[in-house]
Parts: structure tokens; C-alpha cells; sequence
């Protein structure tokens, strides 16, 4: 980049502090500095694994030096494992941010006035030092010349009867463009911290159940969702096609990942937790890749679980003859507390453990609320016994307080699968697709078009010619040549050739 | 289908290493008027075969497509030799602006090593899982290669022009950082012929061990093994390991990536070592004097070219079209995986040397280096995420 | 004097990026994201079934002090709080301060055995689908929200009470 003889801004004067704070982030040497220090930051962050890619289960303080030896400990200490959200790392991306608007004022402005009061004649030395240059005692025809540079898509501006002729301008802008086009994306990124902008929650949703949408509600209402059903399709290993790959890998390989879930909405006077009134507002299949669409709003499938236990089934039987008594069926979320079978037969329920455990006393009790491992204490009453006989049964278990006459048998289960389905809500992505968008468009413009200049003036009756790019000198060299076999117009001579030889 | 298709690789192969030759041979020493004419015309057949290589690696990835009924970028295989094909549309392209046969001495058998590395893996046609199932796939995926293929031969024209001008008559710090580049490019060699020659015997020896998740499992090594898993013991008797790997080297298959590592360092000494004693100089030494007619400007702005051509089409690729889709398929466009930031560091990594070299003036040699740095770390993502840090994008 | 404006311009420059750094850092460190209820916020209105199957409805408490717990049976602190909020909650019921335990998608038959078991006399609110509790944007429980007479959320604690702490709390939102 050269600055056209007009000094950089801010190299011009140092005073005040805030002065020394714009010329330390109007130093390309520091901006470049920032890129290699995030970089460098970068890279180490992926040694091992962040926190946020670990096992959920695991205690970080411990993971990286159990699975990393010392090297993951140091990892972890210096504060690694959580890079990228570290707020030194934020503070290098501010840095960056800062670097970037500075520099493109300091410079672009300058860089535009210089480009917009160009002379046409320039003086001797400047011709001299420019890269192509040559000097003849031929006169032309300047009308000829300038047809052929007008051909050649140049405008010409003369002045004493010396020319200049110049192209591609606008790709001196490439870079200020594509500096604004990363401070938008930035600044999208930075709004993504400010309320209201962003909304990332994952719902657990079983087959047949219908949720709320968390982080949904508005003034607005509040949407749910209805999980139909939960599909997940297997490639077939018989399948010609693939069977070689398919066969290599001893697990099945998945094709299709899929809820089937309406979409509905309440109104905002409904109350939380209070049974809604709700209106569909339309059905959907959300896949990988394919997620449902909705306001601000997209739900994507991201997880399941398949056959998790929901009713289960259990007949009342007499041990010595074996004969059954009626069957209850146990709504695993939402048990009952008696079941009645008729003709004086029932069976209450005394405990329910969602998920057996025996706690560190070695009483029974329950890990969490998810029916994984149900557990049950009954007091079945009978005609025979009508004071009722207790008896603790899990699966495979069976443990009675005394001796019993009838028994609980396990006779068939219900499952269900769940969906995950993520909800995400980004206002900042029309800014980030904008930012996105015009860092692309200068970086083309910038690299792809080439800001060329043609210099011919008379001097003493000779012809003076030099020419200038800001860079891809071989095309412009090529170009000359064009111009100077069709105009008669000398060819420059390229003065590093010379030099180097 | 599938068949064709394959031998339609290996036809490419067969005429990428003819046009290598025909490359190779054009750099005469010949002097004046019959030199240009010599140089002009191997080097129009040289680029004329590269062309019709070309034409041929592209009927392979037309015809698996149709076979496989998705684009073929899915695996390593199959986006590695989709990058060495870019790295040849890439030299095909700037040598069509600047004929220079240098160019194709370097950037074709780079372009080989790469497809050949790529033929090492499983090469099966494999289904897509339902996080590939995206017409982002075919975007995201070959636009980037395209960018990383782009880059590279700014690497090739970098590598040209340090040979050309570091000082040969003394032994520096940059002789050997070269002769470390030569030893580099041979270790893939290496691995290549290892591996080709391992699998053609049908090699196999197996491991009884346990791994990172305290399961009992056997690893099946299909190179000799020279360094055996941590605590595993030789389940038959062929040749057996000299030493284990360390204990924390116990993830999926890491001793066996890294005997296979070891294989390749090994091999690569061999050849260089072969070859010194052949050439009895620094492999650069003996390539200088054949580069001297070239105009070392030219290979430093064909380099500079490249990376302005490559670096918007690789931010296209492998951020911006990456983050549309990471958008869709993972609900966030932006995640920190390793993929993604080596991606990022690759594209900071450029914008760093657009700017030393517009605004600080770094031409030539400084240059040269930064596109040898460039390279290393494309390089390192394509091989080393994938093989050994590897996150979401475990495939490729 | 242009270099006055200069600076002028490069001071408002400055500023105006130093306060959005600032800010997007503040929200980064103390913001909850994730729109969880947070102390100062007003506490949002739900509707649940008790263990009775009467409606509970947090704003019929208004006027009231409300401790808002959310719990689970198989959760050891949850357990260890529950005594000493019944205790606490026979003084102060009768000083305007409510309890309202919310059980976090438990089933009935747990939840009476539980309450059964420990005496517990507080409305025990069922939220079998957790739509309060997301709501609330419950991590860890217990999770217990003070809220004052107003319906302010006074104070948001996660941690397993001791009685000396409960006391204070009660004291906090009596009206």
C-alpha cells in the first residue's frame, strides 16, 4: 500500500493520550501483531479438547490431568480449556476490532484525497522511480494513444498535453471495504452478549407429550410443541451400494434422524404451568440439516433416546397354583396410588423409585426421576390376605417382608423415544450475513482488480513514460506491450529486471 | 460404475507422473534461441498431459458421484485426492497465465503425493450420516478445497524461488530448513510406498490391548510394527515390536497411527538418504543450477498471485459457505471446533501475509517462507486434525 | 483548530468502542443468557396442581412473602432443607409468609410419600411437565427464590439452607 506521498495521520503529530492510543492501533505493525497473537492463542486452544466438547459428566478440574498427564493439567491451569470464551481472548477480538477501524480511517481517508487530487504531471524523479519506465526521442500521435488506452478501458486525464491514464480505481478501496465488512461482523458477534438477541435451549421432548418451547415466551404467547413421533432410520448392510464400506464398521451406521412434531401457540394471557390453549400452526418433520422455521425461531433435532421405559405391566398371581388375578399397568411418570382388579383383589402402591439406587445407608431410594431402573414397594390385598402382604420388585428383583402367598410378575413394557430438539433464536445473523458479505465483496474487488496508472508527458521533446500497479506486474507488462505495439508508444523497461541482472 | 471410476484415478495418476517427467525434462541447460524453443515446446506437452490428467481425475469424481449418489468429498479419501485435483486445476490455471515450466517440476508431483497419501485410506463408497445429508456438503466442501488448492501452489512457487536463490555454496539455516521441506515431501513418499507395498503383501499383525476406555480391543496393524500399543501383547508371531508407545498414547488406533508415523520418518531418511549419496550435495544444490534461466520476480509474484486468487476463494469456502451450513446442520455457525479454528488460523494466517506484504513490503524470500509456513499449517489441518486432534468433522 | 477536532473525533471514537467493549464484557460475565429469572426480576406468574389437586397461583399470593423452592425428592440437599422449612414455616405462616415447594416432574405417588414421610404441611405445587421450571431457568435444585410482597425477586440462592438461613430469609420477605 502506498500512501501517495500524503502522510499517514497519524504520524504527523503525538500529544495527548488519547493521541497515543490511536497511533498504537493505527500501527499496521500492531494490527498484524493482534492477528498473530490470536492465532498463536488459536492454535494452542486446540491441544486438547475445551470444556465444552469433554464428557458432560466429568469434573474438568480433574479430566485434563487424569486423560492429558501434566501437559493437559498446565492446559487447563492457564485457562485454556475455556479459550475461546476466555476474556482475554474477547479482549484480543476487541483489539482486532479497534485495530481494524482505526486503521482503515487513518489511512483511507488520506489514501482518497491523495487518489482524488492526482496531478497529471508529475515531476521527473517521481517518473524515474517507478518500476516500469522509458524515455524516447520518438514523437507520436497522442490521439492514436489515447484511442488505444480508451480501448483498454483507462480514463484519461491531460493536462499540458501530458497524460495520465488510469484504471480500476475502486480497487484501492478493497481493503477499507472488506475492514468494514469484519467490524460489521464483529459488532454482530458483540451484540450476540446483549439481551434479547439470543436464545440458545435444548428441550427433552418424549413421544406423545406436548411442551412448551422454553425461552419462546414473548408478549406475543408462547409456542409448544407436540412430538409424534421420533424416527430413526439404519442403512441397510445388504444394501449393494454400500455393503463393502458398511461391513467395515462393526456399529450401523445411521441414515435418518427425524421428529415428527406439530408446532402450536398460546395466547400471552396464558399462565405458566396452567393448562394452555393452544392453536397449530402447522406440522413438521424436523431432520439433521433440515430444522423447523418459526418467527424468530428454529427448532433442530439434535439428539434422542430411544426405548426409554414408560408403562410397565404387571400381573397378580397366586405362587402355588399360579394363577393370575388381573394385570396393572403402571404409568411409569405418573403412577397410581391403588390399583383396583376387581372381586376384592388390589394392589396399592406403598414406594415408587424412578430410578433404584441404594444410597450410602443401603435404603433404597432413587438417582434422579427418569423411570431407567423402576423400582416399586406393593401391598397386594386379596380375599385370602386381606391384611395385605408387601413385597419390594425391580427389575429382576423381588424381595418380601415375610412369607408370601401371592407374587407381582412382570408381564410386558412400554417404551417410548425421546427427542432433543434445540431452540435457537440469533438476531444478529442479518448483521453477520451483511458483514459476511461485504468482507467478501472487497476482498474480490481488492484482489482480483489492479489499480493501474499510465504516466506519458513530453519533456525537452522527449517522450516520458512510466507505469504503476499496485500489484500482478506481469499483466500490466503485458498490457504495455499491447498498447505499445498498437499505439507505437515505447515499451517501458521493467527497472528491477535491470537491477537484478 | 465404481470400477471405471477407479480406473479412471489411476489412468490420472499414471498421467499427472508422465507430465512430471515431461516437466522435469524441459529445464535444459541448453543456451539461446534453440533453448526457448526446446523449453516452449516439452513445456506445452507437459501442461497439455496435466490438462488431460486432469480431465481424467474428473471423469473418476463424476463417475463415483453418480455410483455413490452424493458428491465425492465425504471421507479422507475421497477429499484428499479432490484437493490434489484441485492443486492441479490450480497450477493448470496460473500456469495458463504465466508458462512457467518450473511451476509444473513442483506443483505436479506435490499434487501426486497428496492423491497418493489420499489413496491410503479406506476407499470404499461409503453412505452419508444424516449430519452430511446437505447440499452444503458439495459446497462447502469443494470450494475449499479449491481455495487450499489455490494456496498451495503459492507454496510451490515459494519453494521454487528460495531453491533458486538461498545461498547453495554454504551450509545455513536455510539450506537446511529446504533440505527438512525435501525430507518432508519424501516421509509422504514414504508413507505411500510403505503402505502400498504392506497392503500388496497383504500384511497384517494383531494386538491384543486396552484402550483409553479400559476396553479390552484388537488393533490390527497393516505395516510391521515397530513400536506395539501401550501394555498390548502380539497376537501371532510376526515380526514383533522393538518397543511399546507410551502409556497415554491410548486413544482409537493411536499406536498404530504412530507406528505407521514412525514407518514413514523412516522411509523418508532412507530415500533422502539414498539420494544425497547419489547426488553427493543438498537435493537443492543439485536442483539450483537447473532453475537459473527463471526470473526469480516472476516466481515471487505467481506466488503473491495465487495467494490473492486463493485466499477470497478460501474464506468463501471454508468460513463463509462452512458457517451457513454449520448454521443449519448444527444449530450455531460458529463453534470452536478444532476444523473450524485451524480453518480460521489458515485464513488469519494469509491475512497476516497480505499485509506484510502490501504494507511492510515483504517480498521475495520473507514471502517465500510465508507461503512454506502457509502450506505447513493447510497441511496440518487436512493430516493432523483429522488424525490426531479431530473433532465434529472426524471425517475430513 | 483542526487538530482540536481531530481530537475531538477520535476521543468520541474511542469512547463509543470503550462503552460497547464495556458493556458486551459486563454481559458476558454477570448476564445469564439463557433467560434464566434472576434476582431484581419480577417473578413470572404460573399455575400448578398441589399434592391436594387444589390451583395454586403465585400472584393469589400477593401481599405475601413467598419462599419459592424447587425440589426433588431424590435429591440429598433438597432433603436436608425440608425439616427446617417446615419448622420455620409453622412461625411464619401466621406472619404473612407463604412457602411454596415446587416439585420438579416427579410423580404423585413419590412426592406424598415424601411429604408423608417428613410431615410437610406447605402447599406442594406438581410441576410434572417442568414448564415452571424452565421457565425459571432451573439448573441445580434446590433452587429457592425469595419474593417480596410485590412480587419481586429479592434473592436466588442454589445452595442447601441451613435453618439459621431460612430464618433469616423469612425474616427478609416477611411484609
Amino acid at each position: 500500500m502506498r500512501y501517495e506521498g500524503s502522510a499517514v495521520r497519524s504520524q504527523t503529530y503525538n500529544k495527548t493520550f488519547i493521541d497515543k492510543i490511536w497511533n498504537f492501533f493505527s500501527s499496521v505493525k500492531v494490527g498484524i501483531g493482534i492477528i498473530i497473537v490470536i492465532l498463536v492463542a488459536a492454535a494452542i486452544g486446540t491441544i486438547f479438547p475445551q470444556e465444552m466438547y469433554i464428557p458432560p459428566n466429568v469434573d474438568p478440574t480433574t479430566y485434563y490431568k487424569q486423560e492429558y498427564g501434566t501437559p493437559g493439567q498446565i492446559f487447563y491451569l492457564l485457562g485454556f480449556h475455556n479459550l475461546y470464551g476466555s476474556w482475554w481472548f474477547l479482549l484480543l477480538l476487541a483489539a482486532l476490532g479497534i485495530s481494524l477501524i482505526i486503521v482503515s480511517i487513518d489511512r483511507g481517508v488520506p489514501l482518497y484525497r491523495a487518489l482524488k487530487h492526482q496531478r497529471v504531471t508529475r515531476h521527473e524523479s517521481f517518473m524515474k522511480r517507478q518500476r516500469l519506465f522509458a524515455v524516447s526521442d520518438h514523437g507520436i500521435s497522442f490521439e492514436q494513444v489515447k484511442k488505444v488506452l480508451l480501448g483498454k478501458r483507462y480514463k484519461i486525464k491531460e493536462d499540458n498535453g501530458n497524460i495520465l491514464a488510469e484504471k480500476n480505481r475502486f480497487s484501492r478501496w478493497g481493503p477499507y471495504v472488506n475492514h468494514t465488512g469484519l467490524i460489521i461482523f464483529l459488532i454482530g458477534a458483540m451484540l450476540r452478549f446483549f439481551p434479547g438477541m439470543y436464545t440458545d435451549q435444548t428441550l427433552w421432548i418424549r413421544e406423545g407429550e406436548t411442551a412448551a418451547i422454553p425461552g419462546t415466551k414473548t408478549d406475543e404467547g408462547q409456542y409448544y410443541a407436540k412430538n409424534h413421533k421420533f424416527v430413526m432410520e439404519l442403512y441397510n448392510k445388504k444394501d449393494k451400494q454400500f455393503s463393502n464400506a458398511l461391513n467395515q464398521v462393526n456399529n450401523e451406521v445411521p441414515k435418518n434422524y427425524q421428529s415428527n412434531v406439530t408446532l402450536y401457540h398460546a395466547d400471552p394471557s396464558h399462565v405458566v404451568g396452567e393448562a394452555p390453549q393452544l392453536k397449530k400452526v402447522k406440522d413438521a418433520k424436523i431432520k439433521v440439516n433440515e430444522p423447523l422455521a418459526f418467527g424468530d425461531y428454529a427448532l433442530y433435532q439434535v439428539d434422542f433416546k430411544l426405548n426409554e421405559f414408560h408403562r410397565m405391566n404387571l400381573k397378580l398371581e397366586k405362587k402355588s397354583t399360579g394363577k393370575s388375578f388381573g394385570e396393572i399397568k403402571i404409568n411409569l411418570f405418573n403412577p397410581k396410588s391403588e390399583y383396583n382388579l376387581g372381586n376384592g383383589y388390589k394392589v396399592k402402591m406403598i414406594e415408587y423409585f424412578p430410578n433404584f439406587k441404594l444410597d450410602e445407608d443401603g435404603q433404597p431410594a432413587t438417582e434422579n426421576s427418569v423411570p431407567d431402573n423402576p423400582a416399586f414397594v406393593f401391598k397386594m390385598f386379596t380375599p385370602e390376605t386381606p391384611k395385605g402382604e408387601t413385597a419390594f420388585i425391580g427389575i429382576r428383583k423381588n424381595v418380601e417382608a415375610g412369607k408370601n402367598k401371592y407374587k407381582m410378575t412382570f408381564s410386558g413394557l412400554e417404551t417410548k423415544n425421546v427427542s432433543a430438539l434445540t431452540v435457537k433464536k440469533d438476531r444478529t445473523l442479518p448483521i453477520i450475513i451483511v458483514g459476511g458479505i461485504i468482507f467478501m465483496l472487497g476482498v474480490v474487488q481488492g484482489l482480483y482488480w489492479n489499480h493501474r496508472r499510465i504516466w506519458i508527458q513530453q519533456k525537452n521533446g522527449q517522450l516520458w513514460i512510466a507505469a504503476h500497479t499496485n500489484k500482478n506486474w506481469f499483466g500490466l507488462k503485458k498490457e504495455m506491450q499491447a498498447i505499445s505495439q498498437e499505439s507505437g508508444l515505447v515499451m517501458p523497461v521493467d527497472q528491477s529486471d535491470e537491477k537484478s541482472a | 460404475m465404481a470400477e471405471l471410476s477407479s480406473n479412471l484415478l489411476y489412468i490420472a495418476f499414471i498421467i499427472y507422473l508422465i507430465a512430471t517427467a515431461v516437466f522435469a525434462m524441459s529445464l535444459s541447460d541448453k543456451k539461446g534461441n534453440e533453448k526457448a524453443a526446446y523449453t516452449r515446446k516439452w513445456g506445452r506437452i507437459g501442461y497439455g498431459l496435466s490438462i488431460l490428467g486432469f480431465i481424467s481425475q474428473l471423469g473418476y469424481f463424476v463417475t463415483r458421484w453418480i455410483a455413490s449418489g452424493h458428491a465425492p468429498v465425504s471421507n479422507l479419501f475421497e477429499f484428499t485426492t479432490f484437493f490434489g485435483m484441485m492443486m492441479v486445476f490450480a497450477f493448470i490455471l496460473l500456469y495458463g497465465i504465466y508458462r512457467t515450466n518450473a511451476l509444473g517440476v513442483f506443483a505436479m508431483p506435490i499434487a501426486l503425493l497428496v492423491i497418493a497419501y489420499g489413496s491410503m485410506f479406506p476407499r470404499d463408497i461409503a453412505p452419508l450420516i444424516p449430519a452430511l445429508q446437505s447440499d452444503w456438503l458439495k459446497i462447502h466442501v469443494t470450494t475449499a478445497a479449491l481455495g487450499e488448492g489455490i494456496l498451495s501452489i503459492s507454496f510451490v512457487a515459494g519453494f521454487i524461488y528460495l531453491i533458486r536463490m538461498v545461498d547453495q555454496t554454504v551450509s545455513s539455516k536455510k539450506t537446511k530448513m529446504i533440505e527438512i521441506i525435501m525430507y518432508l515431501l519424501l516421509c509422504v513418499l514414504g508413507f505411500v510406498l510403505v503402505s502400498a507395498i504392506s497392503s500388496a503383501a497383504g500384511y497384517e499383525t494383531k494386538f491384543d490391548w486396552t484402550d483409553k476406555k479400559d476396553q479390552k480391543t484388537e488393533l490390527t496393524y497393516n505395516v510391521p510394527a515397530l513400536v506395539g500399543p501401550p501394555n498390548g501383547t502380539q497376537a501371532d508371531n510376526h515380526f514383533g515390536p522393538l518397543l511399546n508407545a507410551p502409556s497415554w498414547m491410548n486413544g482409537e488406533e493411536a499406536p498404530k497411527k504412530f507406528n505407521t508415523f514412525i514407518w514413514s520418518l523412516l522411509t523418508g531418511g532412507v530415500l533422502y538418504g539414498i539420494i544425497r549419496l547419489i547426488l553427493r550435495k543438498r537435493i537443492a544444490a543439485a536442483i539450483q543450477p537447473k532453475l537459473k534461466n527463471l526470473k526469480p520476480d516472476l516466481v515471487d509474484e505467481i506466488s503473491y498471485r495465487s495467494v490473492a486468487i486463493g485466499f477470497p476463494v478460501f474464506t468463501l469456502g471454508a468460513l463463509i459457505f462452512a458457517m451457513i451450513w454449520a448454521q443449519q446442520a448444527w444449530t450455531r455457525f460458529w463453534g470452536w471446533d478444532p476444523k473450524e479454528v485451524w480453518a480460521l488460523i489458515t485464513f488469519l494466517f494469509y491475512a497476516a501475509y497480505l499485509h506484510f506484504r502490501l504494507s511492510r513490503g515483504w517480498h521475495g524470500e520473507k514471502s517465500a517462507w510465508l507461503c512454506v509456513i502457509g502450506f505447513v499449517i493447510i497441511m496440518f489441518n487436512l493430516v493432523a486434525v483429522n488424525l490426531v486432534i479431530s473433532g465434529l468433522h472426524s471425517y475430513a | 483548530m483542526k487538530k482540536k477536532r481531530r481530537l475531538v473525533f477520535r476521543s468520541i471514537l474511542l469512547a463509543i468502542i470503550a462503552i460497547a467493549v464495556g458493556y458486551t464484557f459486563y454481559n458476558n460475565v454477570f448476564q445469564d443468557r439463557n433467560g434464566s429469572v434472576q434476582k431484581g426480576n419480577k417473578a413470572p406468574d404460573f399455575e400448578l396442581t398441589d399434592l391436594q389437586g387444589n390451583k395454586v397461583r403465585l400472584s393469589d399470593y400477593k401481599g405475601k412473602g413467598v419462599f419459592l423452592n424447587f425440589w426433588g425428592t431424590w435429591c440429598k440437599p433438597c432433603q436436608r432443607e425440608m425439616p427446617y422449612m417446615q419448622k420455620e414455616y409453622k412461625k411464619y405462616q401466621k406472619q404473612g409468609v407463604e412457602i411454596l415447594a415446587v416439585n420438579v416432574g416427579e410423580s404423585n405417588v413419590s412426592v406424598k410419600n415424601f411429604a408423608d414421610r417428613f410431615h410437610l404441611s406447605f402447599p406442594i405445587p406438581l410441576d410434572g411437565s417442568r414448564e415452571v421450571t424452565k421457565a425459571y431457568g432451573i439448573g441445580p435444585i434446590p433452587t429457592t427464590f425469595l419474593v417480596d410482597k410485590n412480587g419481586n425477586i429479592i434473592e436466588k440462592t442454589s445452595e442447601s439452607l441451613t435453618n439459621q438461613t431460612i430464618k433469616t430469609y423469612m425474616e427478609k420477605i416477611k411484609p
